[in-house]
Protein backbone atom coordinates (compact mmCIF):
# COMPACT_ATOMS: atom_id res chain seq x y z
CA UNK A 1 0.00 0.00 0.00
CA UNK A 2 1.45 3.26 -1.13
CA UNK A 3 2.47 5.31 2.20
CA UNK A 4 1.21 9.08 2.13
CA UNK A 5 4.07 11.97 2.40
CA UNK A 6 4.04 12.15 6.16
CA UNK A 7 3.49 15.33 7.69
CA UNK A 8 5.15 17.55 10.08
CA UNK A 9 3.82 15.71 13.67
CA UNK A 10 6.68 17.00 15.93
CA UNK A 11 4.74 18.99 18.68
CA UNK A 12 7.93 19.47 21.09
CA UNK A 13 10.88 20.31 18.87
CA UNK A 14 9.25 22.72 15.97
CA UNK A 15 6.78 25.63 16.69
CA UNK A 16 4.02 23.53 18.75
CA UNK A 17 0.45 23.48 17.23
CA UNK A 18 -2.23 25.52 18.12
CA UNK A 19 -4.12 23.87 20.93
CA UNK A 20 -7.71 23.20 19.49
CA UNK A 21 -9.02 20.67 22.05
CA UNK A 22 -9.07 22.13 25.58
CA UNK A 23 -10.08 19.95 28.62
CA UNK A 24 -10.19 21.57 32.19
CA UNK A 25 -10.62 20.41 35.72
CA UNK A 26 -13.27 17.66 34.12
CA UNK A 27 -15.55 15.81 36.33
CA UNK A 28 -18.13 13.46 35.60
CA UNK A 29 -20.00 11.28 39.03
CA UNK A 30 -22.31 8.69 37.78
CA UNK A 31 -25.61 7.25 40.33
CA UNK A 32 -26.35 10.00 42.04
CA UNK A 33 -22.70 11.47 43.09
CA UNK A 34 -21.62 7.71 43.95
CA UNK A 35 -19.78 6.63 41.37
CA UNK A 36 -16.62 9.07 40.53
CA UNK A 37 -15.99 8.38 36.66
CA UNK A 38 -13.66 11.13 35.99
CA UNK A 39 -11.95 13.20 38.16
CA UNK A 40 -9.98 16.57 37.84
CA UNK A 41 -9.28 15.21 34.32
CA UNK A 42 -7.15 18.33 32.28
CA UNK A 43 -5.75 17.91 28.47
CA UNK A 44 -4.82 19.45 25.40
CA UNK A 45 -5.14 18.08 22.06
CA UNK A 46 -2.88 20.46 19.27
CA UNK A 47 -3.77 20.36 15.81
CA UNK A 48 -2.89 17.40 14.09
CA UNK A 49 -1.94 15.33 16.50
CA UNK A 50 -2.80 11.98 17.46
CA UNK A 51 -3.09 11.01 20.94
CA UNK A 52 -4.17 7.98 22.15
CA UNK A 53 -5.73 6.68 25.91
CA UNK A 54 -5.03 3.73 27.38
CA UNK A 55 -6.55 2.47 31.50
CA UNK A 56 -8.43 -0.84 32.23
CA UNK A 57 -12.29 -1.42 31.46
CA UNK A 58 -14.12 0.94 33.56
CA UNK A 59 -11.90 3.44 33.88
CA UNK A 60 -13.55 5.98 32.28
CA UNK A 61 -12.32 5.91 29.26
CA UNK A 62 -15.59 6.19 26.97
CA UNK A 63 -17.19 8.54 29.50
CA UNK A 64 -14.26 11.01 28.57
CA UNK A 65 -15.08 10.42 24.66
CA UNK A 66 -18.49 11.12 25.30
CA UNK A 67 -17.90 14.28 27.08
CA UNK A 68 -15.55 15.22 25.00
CA UNK A 69 -18.04 14.93 22.00
CA UNK A 70 -21.10 16.63 23.40
CA UNK A 71 -23.13 13.25 24.18
CA UNK A 72 -22.98 13.29 27.97
CA UNK A 73 -22.78 16.56 29.71
CA UNK A 74 -19.75 16.78 32.93
CA UNK A 75 -20.92 17.33 36.17
CA UNK A 76 -17.53 19.38 35.96
CA UNK A 77 -15.13 21.10 34.22
CA UNK A 78 -14.58 22.80 30.51
CA UNK A 79 -14.44 20.97 27.35
CA UNK A 80 -13.95 23.77 24.58
CA UNK A 81 -12.71 22.94 21.06
CA UNK A 82 -11.74 25.53 18.59
CA UNK A 83 -12.27 27.80 20.60
CA UNK A 84 -16.39 27.46 21.19
CA UNK A 85 -17.42 25.54 24.44
CA UNK A 86 -18.82 21.97 23.65
CA UNK A 87 -22.76 21.88 25.22
CA UNK A 88 -24.08 18.95 22.76
CA UNK A 89 -23.51 17.32 19.40
CA UNK A 90 -21.46 19.35 17.00
CA UNK A 91 -20.80 18.44 13.05
CA UNK A 92 -16.88 19.52 13.85
CA UNK A 93 -16.70 16.64 15.86
CA UNK A 94 -16.12 12.98 14.27
CA UNK A 95 -16.50 9.80 16.14
CA UNK A 96 -16.46 6.32 15.53
CA UNK A 97 -17.30 3.11 18.13
CA UNK A 98 -16.37 -0.09 18.64
CA UNK A 99 -19.40 -0.97 16.28
CA UNK A 100 -20.05 0.00 12.41
CA UNK A 101 -23.31 0.51 13.01
CA UNK A 102 -24.23 0.80 9.75
CA UNK A 103 -27.64 0.91 8.87
CA UNK A 104 -29.24 -1.50 7.03
CA UNK A 105 -31.85 -0.57 4.58
CA UNK A 106 -29.43 1.96 3.25
CA UNK A 107 -26.19 0.96 0.45
CA UNK A 108 -22.56 1.96 2.20
CA UNK A 109 -22.82 5.19 0.08
CA UNK A 110 -26.36 6.27 1.67
CA UNK A 111 -24.90 5.54 5.31
CA UNK A 112 -22.12 7.72 4.37
CA UNK A 113 -24.41 11.02 3.49
CA UNK A 114 -26.23 10.04 6.34
CA UNK A 115 -24.99 12.98 8.64
CA UNK A 116 -25.29 15.46 5.44
CA UNK A 117 -28.91 13.98 4.96
CA UNK A 118 -29.65 14.46 8.78
CA UNK A 119 -27.88 17.83 9.23
CA UNK A 120 -28.47 19.75 5.95
CA UNK A 121 -31.69 17.80 3.85
CA UNK A 122 -31.88 15.51 1.34
CA UNK A 123 -30.75 17.79 -1.39
CA UNK A 124 -27.26 18.21 0.56
CA UNK A 125 -26.48 14.81 0.93
CA UNK A 126 -27.47 14.51 -2.63
CA UNK A 127 -24.95 17.10 -3.47
CA UNK A 128 -22.37 15.36 -1.32
CA UNK A 129 -22.35 12.18 -2.94
CA UNK A 130 -19.23 12.59 -5.21
CA UNK A 131 -17.67 13.53 -1.73
CA UNK A 132 -18.71 10.45 -0.56
CA UNK A 133 -17.63 8.43 -2.96
CA UNK A 134 -13.89 9.95 -2.71
CA UNK A 135 -13.62 8.76 0.78
CA UNK A 136 -14.90 5.38 -0.41
CA UNK A 137 -11.92 5.11 -2.39
CA UNK A 138 -10.32 6.38 0.21
CA UNK A 139 -10.59 3.60 2.33
CA UNK A 140 -10.38 1.10 -0.62
CA UNK A 141 -14.35 0.48 -0.81
CA UNK A 142 -14.50 2.25 -4.49
CA UNK A 143 -16.92 -0.54 -5.73
CA UNK A 144 -19.21 -0.83 -3.23
CA UNK A 145 -21.08 1.90 -2.94
CA UNK A 146 -24.46 0.28 -3.98
CA UNK A 147 -23.82 -2.70 -2.07
CA UNK A 148 -25.81 -2.87 1.21
CA UNK A 149 -23.84 -2.90 4.44
CA UNK A 150 -25.64 -6.80 5.10
CA UNK A 151 -22.85 -7.85 2.27
CA UNK A 152 -19.82 -5.82 3.87
CA UNK A 153 -17.53 -7.80 6.36
CA UNK A 154 -16.54 -6.69 9.76
CA UNK A 155 -13.48 -4.62 8.60
CA UNK A 156 -15.22 -2.77 5.02
CA UNK A 157 -18.35 -1.67 7.61
CA UNK A 158 -15.76 -0.46 10.20
CA UNK A 159 -13.73 1.43 7.04
CA UNK A 160 -17.08 2.68 5.85
CA UNK A 161 -18.06 4.14 8.81
CA UNK A 162 -14.53 6.24 8.75
CA UNK A 163 -15.60 7.64 5.72
CA UNK A 164 -19.27 8.30 7.05
CA UNK A 165 -17.03 10.47 9.80
CA UNK A 166 -14.95 12.45 7.55
CA UNK A 167 -17.66 13.40 5.49
CA UNK A 168 -18.14 16.36 7.86
CA UNK A 169 -14.98 17.21 7.46
CA UNK A 170 -14.79 17.09 11.26
CA UNK A 171 -11.88 19.07 13.11
CA UNK A 172 -11.13 16.11 15.31
CA UNK A 173 -11.82 12.38 15.15
CA UNK A 174 -12.91 10.92 18.47
CA UNK A 175 -12.43 6.80 18.36
CA UNK A 176 -13.71 4.70 20.87
CA UNK A 177 -12.02 1.11 20.68
CA UNK A 178 -12.90 1.34 17.08
CA UNK A 179 -11.15 -2.07 15.87
CA UNK A 180 -11.29 -3.78 18.86
CA UNK A 181 -14.10 -6.19 17.26
CA UNK A 182 -12.09 -7.23 14.39
CA UNK A 183 -9.15 -10.01 13.95
CA UNK A 184 -5.45 -9.40 14.87
CA UNK A 185 -4.71 -9.49 11.08
CA UNK A 186 -7.80 -6.92 10.01
CA UNK A 187 -7.08 -4.82 13.02
CA UNK A 188 -3.21 -4.11 11.99
CA UNK A 189 -4.04 -3.14 8.84
CA UNK A 190 -6.78 -1.14 9.68
CA UNK A 191 -4.24 0.90 12.03
CA UNK A 192 -1.92 1.89 9.05
CA UNK A 193 -5.11 2.75 6.97
CA UNK A 194 -6.06 5.21 9.87
CA UNK A 195 -2.65 6.36 10.26
CA UNK A 196 -2.62 7.37 6.67
CA UNK A 197 -6.23 8.63 6.56
CA UNK A 198 -5.45 11.06 9.42
CA UNK A 199 -1.97 12.02 7.71
CA UNK A 200 -3.90 12.78 3.96
CA UNK A 201 -6.80 14.21 5.83
CA UNK A 202 -4.20 16.31 8.36
CA UNK A 203 -7.02 15.19 11.35
CA UNK A 204 -6.68 15.16 14.96
CA UNK A 205 -7.71 12.15 16.48
CA UNK A 206 -7.97 11.18 19.85
CA UNK A 207 -8.14 7.31 20.40
CA UNK A 208 -9.73 5.02 23.32
CA UNK A 209 -7.90 1.55 23.05
CA UNK A 210 -6.67 -1.45 25.37
CA UNK A 211 -4.30 -2.44 23.56
CA UNK A 212 -0.97 -1.23 24.10
CA UNK A 213 1.15 -1.93 21.21
CA UNK A 214 -2.14 0.18 19.16
CA UNK A 215 -2.02 3.35 20.84
CA UNK A 216 2.36 3.17 21.02
CA UNK A 217 1.86 2.33 16.86
CA UNK A 218 -0.17 5.41 16.02
CA UNK A 219 0.19 7.93 18.49
CA UNK A 220 2.24 11.25 19.00
CA UNK A 221 1.13 10.87 22.84
CA UNK A 222 -0.01 8.03 24.98
CA UNK A 223 -1.77 9.29 28.36
CA UNK A 224 -2.51 6.15 31.05
CA UNK A 225 -5.47 6.49 32.86
CA UNK A 226 -6.10 5.32 36.65
CA UNK A 227 -9.60 4.10 37.97
CA UNK A 228 -11.81 5.14 41.06
CA UNK A 229 -11.72 7.74 40.25
CA UNK A 230 -10.40 8.00 36.94
CA UNK A 231 -7.98 10.23 35.96
CA UNK A 232 -4.98 10.64 34.13
CA UNK A 233 -1.72 10.06 35.44
CA UNK A 234 1.19 9.17 33.31
CA UNK A 235 1.38 11.18 30.12
CA UNK A 236 4.21 9.51 27.57
CA UNK A 237 5.59 10.87 24.53
CA UNK A 238 6.32 8.46 21.73
CA UNK A 239 9.29 9.88 19.62
CA UNK A 240 9.23 6.73 17.06
CA UNK A 241 9.58 8.29 13.32
CA UNK A 242 6.35 9.05 11.25
CA UNK A 243 5.14 7.36 9.11
CA UNK A 244 5.06 4.41 11.59
CA UNK A 245 5.60 0.70 10.37
CA UNK A 246 4.27 -2.27 11.66
CA UNK A 247 7.62 -3.68 11.28
CA UNK A 248 8.37 -1.01 14.33
CA UNK A 249 6.72 -3.24 16.93
CA UNK A 250 9.45 -5.71 16.49
CA UNK A 251 12.22 -3.11 17.65
CA UNK A 252 13.64 -2.87 21.09
CA UNK A 253 12.60 0.61 21.34
CA UNK A 254 8.79 -0.23 20.78
CA UNK A 255 9.13 -2.82 23.07
CA UNK A 256 10.63 -0.66 25.83
CA UNK A 257 7.55 2.05 25.33
CA UNK A 258 5.03 -1.02 25.64
CA UNK A 259 6.94 -2.34 28.74
CA UNK A 260 6.88 1.06 30.44
CA UNK A 261 3.54 1.77 30.26
CA UNK A 262 2.63 -1.76 31.04
CA UNK A 263 4.68 -1.12 34.06
CA UNK A 264 2.59 2.12 34.60
CA UNK A 265 -0.53 0.19 34.28
CA UNK A 266 0.15 -2.88 36.35
CA UNK A 267 1.50 -1.02 39.03
CA UNK A 268 -2.00 0.83 39.31
CA UNK A 269 -3.84 -2.31 38.97
CA UNK A 270 -2.06 -3.61 42.26
CA UNK A 271 -3.10 -0.56 44.61
CA UNK B 1 -19.86 -48.47 -1.86
CA UNK B 2 -19.18 -52.05 -2.23
CA UNK B 3 -17.33 -51.67 -5.18
CA UNK B 4 -14.76 -49.08 -3.82
CA UNK B 5 -11.40 -50.97 -4.25
CA UNK B 6 -9.96 -49.95 -1.01
CA UNK B 7 -11.29 -49.44 1.84
CA UNK B 8 -9.15 -46.36 2.77
CA UNK B 9 -10.67 -44.51 -0.23
CA UNK B 10 -14.01 -44.09 1.85
CA UNK B 11 -14.44 -40.89 3.30
CA UNK B 12 -17.12 -40.22 5.91
CA UNK B 13 -19.61 -37.87 3.99
CA UNK B 14 -23.35 -37.14 5.01
CA UNK B 15 -26.13 -38.29 3.41
CA UNK B 16 -29.15 -36.10 2.84
CA UNK B 17 -32.42 -37.13 4.56
CA UNK B 18 -35.02 -38.82 1.95
CA UNK B 19 -37.80 -35.81 3.16
CA UNK B 20 -34.80 -33.00 2.41
CA UNK B 21 -34.46 -34.37 -0.98
CA UNK B 22 -38.20 -34.33 -2.05
CA UNK B 23 -39.94 -30.88 -3.25
CA UNK B 24 -42.07 -29.56 -0.86
CA UNK B 25 -44.98 -29.44 -3.46
CA UNK B 26 -44.41 -33.70 -3.52
CA UNK B 27 -44.71 -33.73 0.28
CA UNK B 28 -47.57 -31.73 0.66
CA UNK B 29 -49.25 -33.31 -2.29
CA UNK B 30 -48.75 -36.85 -1.01
CA UNK B 31 -49.89 -35.35 3.05
CA UNK B 32 -53.05 -34.53 1.25
CA UNK B 33 -53.63 -37.61 -0.95
CA UNK B 34 -52.98 -39.80 2.28
CA UNK B 35 -55.47 -37.62 4.03
CA UNK B 36 -58.46 -37.39 1.57
CA UNK B 37 -57.86 -40.91 0.97
CA UNK B 38 -58.80 -41.76 4.93
CA UNK B 39 -61.60 -39.15 5.02
CA UNK B 40 -63.16 -40.68 1.76
CA UNK B 41 -62.67 -44.27 3.73
CA UNK B 42 -64.36 -43.24 7.09
CA UNK B 43 -66.89 -41.31 5.18
CA UNK B 44 -67.94 -42.74 1.82
CA UNK B 45 -66.83 -46.64 1.73
CA UNK B 46 -66.93 -47.82 5.22
CA UNK B 47 -69.82 -45.19 6.57
CA UNK B 48 -67.53 -44.62 10.25
CA UNK B 49 -68.77 -41.42 10.38
CA UNK B 50 -72.36 -40.01 9.42
CA UNK B 51 -72.41 -37.35 6.73
CA UNK B 52 -73.90 -34.69 8.85
CA UNK B 53 -71.04 -34.80 10.91
CA UNK B 54 -68.56 -35.36 8.10
CA UNK B 55 -69.50 -35.06 4.53
CA UNK B 56 -67.32 -36.91 2.33
CA UNK B 57 -64.48 -35.47 0.04
CA UNK B 58 -67.38 -35.90 -3.06
CA UNK B 59 -70.01 -34.56 -1.62
CA UNK B 60 -67.65 -31.78 -0.47
CA UNK B 61 -65.93 -31.18 -3.87
CA UNK B 62 -69.81 -31.03 -5.62
CA UNK B 63 -70.92 -28.74 -3.41
CA UNK B 64 -66.97 -26.43 -3.87
CA UNK B 65 -68.12 -26.67 -7.38
CA UNK B 66 -71.45 -25.46 -6.87
CA UNK B 67 -70.19 -22.79 -4.82
CA UNK B 68 -67.48 -21.72 -7.13
CA UNK B 69 -69.70 -21.60 -9.86
CA UNK B 70 -72.12 -19.30 -7.84
CA UNK B 71 -69.02 -17.35 -7.36
CA UNK B 72 -67.74 -16.88 -10.76
CA UNK B 73 -71.30 -16.14 -12.17
CA UNK B 74 -72.22 -13.13 -10.00
CA UNK B 75 -74.20 -14.48 -7.67
CA UNK B 76 -75.26 -14.49 -4.16
CA UNK B 77 -72.49 -15.69 -2.85
CA UNK B 78 -70.37 -13.49 -4.22
CA UNK B 79 -72.08 -10.69 -3.24
CA UNK B 80 -72.14 -12.04 0.29
CA UNK B 81 -67.87 -12.29 -0.39
CA UNK B 82 -67.84 -9.03 -1.66
CA UNK B 83 -69.43 -7.77 1.76
CA UNK B 84 -67.36 -9.84 4.09
CA UNK B 85 -64.05 -8.83 1.99
CA UNK B 86 -65.16 -5.04 2.48
CA UNK B 87 -65.82 -5.65 6.09
CA UNK B 88 -62.11 -7.21 6.49
CA UNK B 89 -60.25 -4.53 4.32
CA UNK B 90 -61.70 -1.58 6.15
CA UNK B 91 -61.22 -3.39 9.70
CA UNK B 92 -57.98 -4.17 8.61
CA UNK B 93 -57.11 -0.36 7.55
CA UNK B 94 -58.59 0.53 10.86
CA UNK B 95 -56.79 -1.36 12.92
CA UNK B 96 -53.69 -0.62 11.33
CA UNK B 97 -54.40 3.15 11.58
CA UNK B 98 -55.42 3.29 14.99
CA UNK B 99 -52.71 0.59 16.64
CA UNK B 100 -50.08 2.19 14.54
CA UNK B 101 -50.41 5.37 16.14
CA UNK B 102 -51.36 4.15 18.97
CA UNK B 103 -48.30 2.32 19.36
CA UNK B 104 -45.86 5.15 18.58
CA UNK B 105 -47.37 6.61 21.71
CA UNK B 106 -46.78 4.30 23.79
CA UNK B 107 -43.31 3.68 21.93
CA UNK B 108 -41.88 7.03 21.80
CA UNK B 109 -43.69 8.70 24.77
CA UNK B 110 -43.30 7.97 28.58
CA UNK B 111 -46.73 9.59 28.72
CA UNK B 112 -48.01 6.39 26.31
CA UNK B 113 -46.03 4.19 28.02
CA UNK B 114 -46.97 4.92 31.30
CA UNK B 115 -50.61 5.83 31.33
CA UNK B 116 -51.96 4.47 27.94
CA UNK B 117 -50.05 1.11 28.17
CA UNK B 118 -51.68 -0.02 31.24
CA UNK B 119 -55.12 0.56 29.74
CA UNK B 120 -54.44 -1.40 26.65
CA UNK B 121 -53.21 -4.00 28.82
CA UNK B 122 -56.11 -4.55 30.35
CA UNK B 123 -58.76 -4.13 27.51
CA UNK B 124 -56.48 -6.79 25.87
CA UNK B 125 -56.47 -9.41 27.85
CA UNK B 126 -60.82 -9.43 27.51
CA UNK B 127 -62.73 -11.73 25.80
CA UNK B 128 -63.05 -9.50 22.61
CA UNK B 129 -65.41 -11.25 21.21
CA UNK B 130 -67.88 -10.24 24.54
CA UNK B 131 -68.05 -6.61 22.84
CA UNK B 132 -69.85 -7.97 19.66
CA UNK B 133 -73.38 -7.12 21.12
CA UNK B 134 -72.73 -3.46 22.33
CA UNK B 135 -71.03 -3.14 18.52
CA UNK B 136 -74.46 -4.31 17.05
CA UNK B 137 -76.38 -2.10 19.40
CA UNK B 138 -74.26 0.91 18.76
CA UNK B 139 -73.85 0.54 15.30
CA UNK B 140 -76.33 -1.57 14.30
CA UNK B 141 -76.74 -5.01 11.61
CA UNK B 142 -74.92 -3.57 8.54
CA UNK B 143 -71.38 -4.28 8.09
CA UNK B 144 -70.44 -0.84 10.46
CA UNK B 145 -70.38 -3.11 13.86
CA UNK B 146 -68.46 -5.93 12.26
CA UNK B 147 -65.72 -3.53 11.16
CA UNK B 148 -65.75 -2.37 14.50
CA UNK B 149 -65.53 -5.25 16.11
CA UNK B 150 -62.47 -7.24 13.64
CA UNK B 151 -60.88 -4.15 14.06
CA UNK B 152 -60.73 -3.76 17.47
CA UNK B 153 -59.58 -7.07 17.72
CA UNK B 154 -57.03 -6.78 15.23
CA UNK B 155 -55.32 -3.62 16.70
CA UNK B 156 -53.73 -4.52 19.86
CA UNK B 157 -51.54 -7.18 18.30
CA UNK B 158 -50.33 -3.68 16.26
CA UNK B 159 -49.94 -1.60 18.79
CA UNK B 160 -47.82 -4.00 20.65
CA UNK B 161 -45.70 -4.95 17.79
CA UNK B 162 -45.28 -1.32 16.76
CA UNK B 163 -43.78 -0.30 20.25
CA UNK B 164 -41.93 -3.63 20.30
CA UNK B 165 -40.07 -1.83 16.92
CA UNK B 166 -39.79 1.36 18.27
CA UNK B 167 -38.10 -0.21 21.07
CA UNK B 168 -35.45 -2.18 19.23
CA UNK B 169 -33.07 0.27 17.82
CA UNK B 170 -29.75 -0.51 19.53
CA UNK B 171 -28.15 1.72 22.33
CA UNK B 172 -24.95 1.87 19.33
CA UNK B 173 -28.20 3.78 16.75
CA UNK B 174 -29.39 5.72 19.09
CA UNK B 175 -25.80 7.57 20.22
CA UNK B 176 -24.81 7.21 16.40
CA UNK B 177 -28.28 9.94 15.69
CA UNK B 178 -27.53 11.64 18.62
CA UNK B 179 -23.87 11.96 17.69
CA UNK B 180 -25.32 13.49 14.48
CA UNK B 181 -27.73 15.74 16.16
CA UNK B 182 -30.98 14.27 14.94
CA UNK B 183 -34.05 15.44 16.01
CA UNK B 184 -36.20 13.35 17.83
CA UNK B 185 -38.65 13.43 14.76
CA UNK B 186 -35.48 12.44 12.72
CA UNK B 187 -34.61 9.56 14.91
CA UNK B 188 -38.21 8.51 14.48
CA UNK B 189 -38.82 8.14 10.84
CA UNK B 190 -34.93 7.78 9.22
CA UNK B 191 -34.06 5.28 12.61
CA UNK B 192 -36.62 3.66 14.95
CA UNK B 193 -39.54 3.21 12.14
CA UNK B 194 -37.63 1.75 9.50
CA UNK B 195 -35.85 -0.63 12.35
CA UNK B 196 -39.00 -1.44 13.92
CA UNK B 197 -40.31 -2.51 10.40
CA UNK B 198 -40.29 -6.23 11.49
CA UNK B 199 -41.75 -6.17 14.53
CA UNK B 200 -44.64 -4.01 13.05
CA UNK B 201 -45.25 -7.03 10.19
CA UNK B 202 -45.06 -9.66 12.62
CA UNK B 203 -48.47 -7.61 14.39
CA UNK B 204 -50.11 -7.22 10.80
CA UNK B 205 -49.48 -10.73 10.38
CA UNK B 206 -50.91 -11.06 13.89
CA UNK B 207 -53.41 -8.61 12.97
CA UNK B 208 -54.51 -10.11 9.69
CA UNK B 209 -55.69 -13.38 10.92
CA UNK B 210 -57.32 -11.81 14.06
CA UNK B 211 -59.53 -9.10 11.57
CA UNK B 212 -61.03 -12.27 9.33
CA UNK B 213 -61.49 -14.31 12.94
CA UNK B 214 -63.53 -10.75 14.01
CA UNK B 215 -65.46 -9.95 10.72
CA UNK B 216 -66.90 -13.61 10.81
CA UNK B 217 -67.92 -14.09 14.51
CA UNK B 218 -69.96 -10.24 13.99
CA UNK B 219 -71.53 -11.87 10.92
CA UNK B 220 -72.27 -15.13 12.82
CA UNK B 221 -73.68 -12.92 16.06
CA UNK B 222 -75.02 -9.86 13.94
CA UNK B 223 -76.23 -11.65 10.84
CA UNK B 224 -75.82 -9.08 7.76
CA UNK B 225 -75.40 -10.24 4.24
CA UNK B 226 -71.79 -11.67 4.63
CA UNK B 227 -70.30 -14.76 4.19
CA UNK B 228 -70.43 -15.42 7.81
CA UNK B 229 -74.15 -15.35 7.48
CA UNK B 230 -74.47 -18.24 4.91
CA UNK B 231 -72.24 -20.35 6.82
CA UNK B 232 -74.19 -20.18 9.76
CA UNK B 233 -77.46 -20.83 7.33
CA UNK B 234 -76.29 -23.71 6.17
CA UNK B 235 -74.84 -25.13 9.39
CA UNK B 236 -78.59 -24.64 10.60
CA UNK B 237 -79.72 -26.61 8.08
CA UNK B 238 -77.41 -29.41 8.83
CA UNK B 239 -75.70 -28.84 5.23
CA UNK B 240 -72.61 -29.55 6.47
CA UNK B 241 -71.02 -30.20 2.71
CA UNK B 242 -72.01 -26.64 2.23
CA UNK B 243 -70.23 -25.40 5.60
CA UNK B 244 -67.46 -27.06 4.00
CA UNK B 245 -67.07 -25.63 1.20
CA UNK B 246 -67.92 -22.01 2.01
CA UNK B 247 -65.14 -22.45 4.80
CA UNK B 248 -62.55 -22.82 2.24
CA UNK B 249 -63.55 -20.13 0.09
CA UNK B 250 -63.31 -17.93 2.54
CA UNK B 251 -60.18 -19.07 3.63
CA UNK B 252 -58.61 -17.95 0.43
CA UNK B 253 -59.69 -14.30 1.61
CA UNK B 254 -57.41 -15.04 4.71
CA UNK B 255 -55.06 -16.56 2.59
CA UNK B 256 -54.79 -12.85 0.50
CA UNK B 257 -54.71 -10.72 3.06
CA UNK B 258 -51.88 -12.45 4.90
CA UNK B 259 -49.79 -13.18 1.64
CA UNK B 260 -50.22 -9.19 0.47
CA UNK B 261 -49.08 -8.77 3.76
CA UNK B 262 -45.90 -11.43 3.82
CA UNK B 263 -45.17 -9.77 0.26
CA UNK B 264 -45.17 -6.14 1.41
CA UNK B 265 -42.89 -7.24 4.33
CA UNK B 266 -40.65 -8.77 1.58
CA UNK B 267 -40.12 -5.05 -0.32
CA UNK B 268 -40.01 -3.02 2.69
CA UNK B 269 -37.69 -5.22 4.79
CA UNK B 270 -35.74 -6.10 2.02
CA UNK B 271 -32.75 -5.82 4.11
CA UNK B 272 -33.19 -7.87 7.39
CA UNK B 273 -31.63 -11.49 6.35
CA UNK B 274 -31.82 -13.13 10.08
CA UNK B 275 -31.93 -9.76 11.66
CA UNK B 276 -28.18 -9.42 12.76
CA UNK B 277 -26.49 -6.37 13.70
CA UNK B 278 -24.79 -4.90 10.99
CA UNK B 279 -21.15 -4.83 11.20
CA UNK B 280 -20.62 -6.68 14.59
CA UNK B 281 -17.43 -8.89 14.33
N1 LIG C 1 -24.67 5.57 32.26
C1 LIG C 1 -23.96 5.16 33.33
N2 LIG C 1 -24.54 5.12 34.55
C2 LIG C 1 -23.85 4.70 35.63
N3 LIG C 1 -22.58 4.32 35.60
C3 LIG C 1 -21.93 4.32 34.42
C4 LIG C 1 -22.59 4.74 33.22
N4 LIG C 1 -21.71 4.64 32.19
C5 LIG C 1 -20.57 4.19 32.72
N5 LIG C 1 -20.69 4.01 34.05
C6 LIG C 1 -19.63 3.56 34.96
O1 LIG C 1 -18.57 4.48 34.88
C7 LIG C 1 -17.33 3.82 34.88
C8 LIG C 1 -16.56 4.18 33.64
O2 LIG C 1 -17.21 3.63 32.53
P1 LIG C 1 -16.64 3.80 31.04
O3 LIG C 1 -16.41 5.22 30.78
O4 LIG C 1 -17.57 3.09 30.11
O5 LIG C 1 -15.26 3.00 31.14
P2 LIG C 1 -14.31 2.43 29.99
O6 LIG C 1 -14.76 2.94 28.68
O7 LIG C 1 -12.95 2.90 30.36
O8 LIG C 1 -14.37 0.94 30.08
C9 LIG C 1 -17.62 2.33 34.99
O9 LIG C 1 -17.47 1.96 36.34
C10 LIG C 1 -19.04 2.22 34.54
O10 LIG C 1 -19.68 1.15 35.20
MG1 LIG D 1 -15.42 1.86 26.93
Amino acid sequence: MAMAEPRARIPETAAPARPIYEIERLSKTYANNRLVALQDVHLTLRKGEFVSVVGSSGCGKSTLLKIMSGLLPPTRGRVVLDGRPVTGPRPDIGMMFQQATLLPWKTTIENIVLPIEIREGRAAAKAALPRAQALLSLVGLGDFARVFPGELSGGMAQRASICRMLISEPAVLLLDEPFSALDELTRDFMNMELQRICAEQEATAFLVTHSLAEAVILSDRVLVMKPRPGRVVEEIVIDLPRPRTLEMINTPKFGQIVGHIRDLLGKEAHQ
Amino acid sequence: MTDTPDSRDTVWVEHEALIDRVPRWVAMLALAVVVVAIWDLATARMGWVSPIILPSPGETLEDLIFVGKNLLTGGYMLEALWTTTRTVFWAFLLATGIGFSLGVLVGETKFGERAVMPYLVAIDTMPKVAFAPLFIAWLGFDIASKVALAAFIATFPIVVSTAAGLYSASENERMLFKAMGASRLQTLMRLKLPNGLPHIFTGLKIAAVGVMAGAITGEFLGGGRGFGALIRQSASQMDTPRVFALILYLSLLGLALFFTVAWLQKRLVFWNKANQPIGAA
